[in-house]
């Protein structure tokens, strides 16, 4: 007399639930995206308004920004899960972990990735970024920003059982980012540059089927080890 | 039938308990027995496969659990020291997440689970709003639900009145009664219909 639920519904139900969750956090929300905002809005005030330099160093700063953004969000990935014991239940399941992983990037991603991208055209905007190359910064943050919640994952659920493990995140993590950093920049200069931007665009999407693929597998390993 | 063979606990560098051997049998019920510190919910997170023993094995259907963990796991409902409840989501959004990750009995309510653990008037109620005895009824509401043959509870009845406490303990009866097993903790005294609880003591 068992009724299993299947794999489909427990993706789902764990969709639902981190959606409901964020929503009913909506303040919290908020948060990586005003990081943004505010970082890029000091670098004009730091190194002066002259538009050419801006557009220069618009990438960089952009992409600077949106990884430290995403950095800083992480810690709403699994910690909440990881102290109240839902964490436990989930890799008591009988579902695959690696899925439901999968599942929670995907949903962390986007409440905290998505909007970065939605205020993006603005910032780029007070950078003197030209429509034509926000297209290409855009794409760019479109397969950059989930390939850096995916290895950001793997870096959160090996630090989950560790108290105040910020700065240890940090150093785990934000050298995993350099490749993503330099592509993603190296992209929107190319654009900028006129030059040809497919080869790059190719790297970004090999660097973001490879964490799609292996990222879950790392994390749900890693949370097991952390919950140990 | 679960079986612990030598199971050795080492935490922080001090040895909790060594040599832990048992056997729990379908429609058996066991105590864990110790005081605080003792290692009792590091004891039940190795049965359950969270965390790895020392030394020794536990053994589900004679196979190490490592070895046979889904058919393990879908024949374990674990009610830890941390509930696993979402503060955020009622207590209903929570017993339906719940039933998304385990088997669950065919006849499944959760409205009726949430009543049987009487909290017919809080269904709508976010967790954050129980306290804590209702946070506890609402993770035990997962066992009325569960499809699971071995339970593995961490001190079910703390923080429950009375009332509460008579109703896990035909609950407990009853899932004994069905050939189910049961492990818990408790610092409180458990009756469970006459039947004899036999301890696993550790010093």
């Amino acid at each position: 007399m068992m009724g299993n639920p299947s794999l489909f519904v427990a993706l789902g139900a764990v969709l639902k639930r981190d959606l409901r969750l964020a929503i009913r956090h909506r303040a919290e929300l908020a948060n990586p995206v005003l990081f943004y905002v505010i970082v890029i809005s000091l670098f004009p005030f730091g190194v002066g308004s002259d538009p050419v330099q801006l557009k220069a160093i618009a990438p960089g700063i952009i992409w600077v920004a949106a990884l430290l953004a995403t950095l800083l969000a992480l810690e709403g990935l699994f910690r909440s899960d990881f102290e109240d014991g839902s964490l436990e239940q989930l890799l008591l399941g009988v579902q695959p972990v690696a899925v439901l992983v999968l599942g929670k990037v995907f949903v962390h991603w986007c409440t905290t990735g998505v909007p970065l991208l939605v205020i993006t055209p603005v910032l780029a905007l007070l950078l003197n970024m030209d429509t034509a190359t926000q297209a290409t910064l855009l794409l760019a943050l479109l397969i950059g920003t989930p390939t850096l919640s995916l290895i950001g994952a793997i870096g959160m659920a090996l630090t989950v059982g560790i108290k105040r493990s910020g700065v240890l995140l940090t150093l785990l993590v934000l050298p995993l980012y350099v490749s993503v950093l330099i592509f993603g920049a190296g992209v929107v200069l190319a654009a900028q540059a006129g030059l040809p931007t497919a080869g790059w665009f190719y790297a970004l999407a090999a660097m973001f089927m490879l964490a799609l693929v292996l990222a879950p597998v790392a994390a749900s390993a890693a949370l097991r080890v952390s919950l140990n | 039938m679960l079986e612990a063979v030598g199971l050795e606990c080492v935490r922080g560098g001090r040895l909790l308990f060594s040599d832990i051997h048992f056997a729990l049998a379908p429609g058996e019920i066991r105590q864990i027995h110790g005081p605080n510190g003792a290692g009792k919910t590091s004891l039940l997170r190795i049965l359950c496969g969270l965390s790895l023993p020392e030394a020794g094995q536990v053994l589900w259907q004679g196979q190490p659990i490592a070895k046979t963990r889904a058919s393990y796991q879908a024949n374990l409902a674990y009610v830890g020291h941390a509930l696993g409840l979402k503060l955020d989501l009622t207590a209903r959004e929570n017993l339906a997440f719940a039933l998304s990750l385990h088997p669950s009995r065919l006849d499944a309510d959760p409205n009726e689970a949430l009543v049987r653990v009487g909290l017919a008037n809080a269904t709508h109620l976010l967790c954050r709003h129980l306290s804590a005895g209702q946070r506890r009824r609402v993770a035990i509401a997962r066992l009325y639900l569960t499809a699971a043959k071995l339970w593995i509870l961490d001190e079910p009845l703390s923080a429950i009145d009375a009332e509460g406490v008579a109703e896990i303990e035909r609950l407990l009866r009853n899932h004994l009664d069905e050939n189910g097993m049961v492990l818990l903790t408790s610092h409180q005294p458990i009756a469970v219909g006459g039947r004899a609880i036999e301890g696993v003591s550790l010093q």
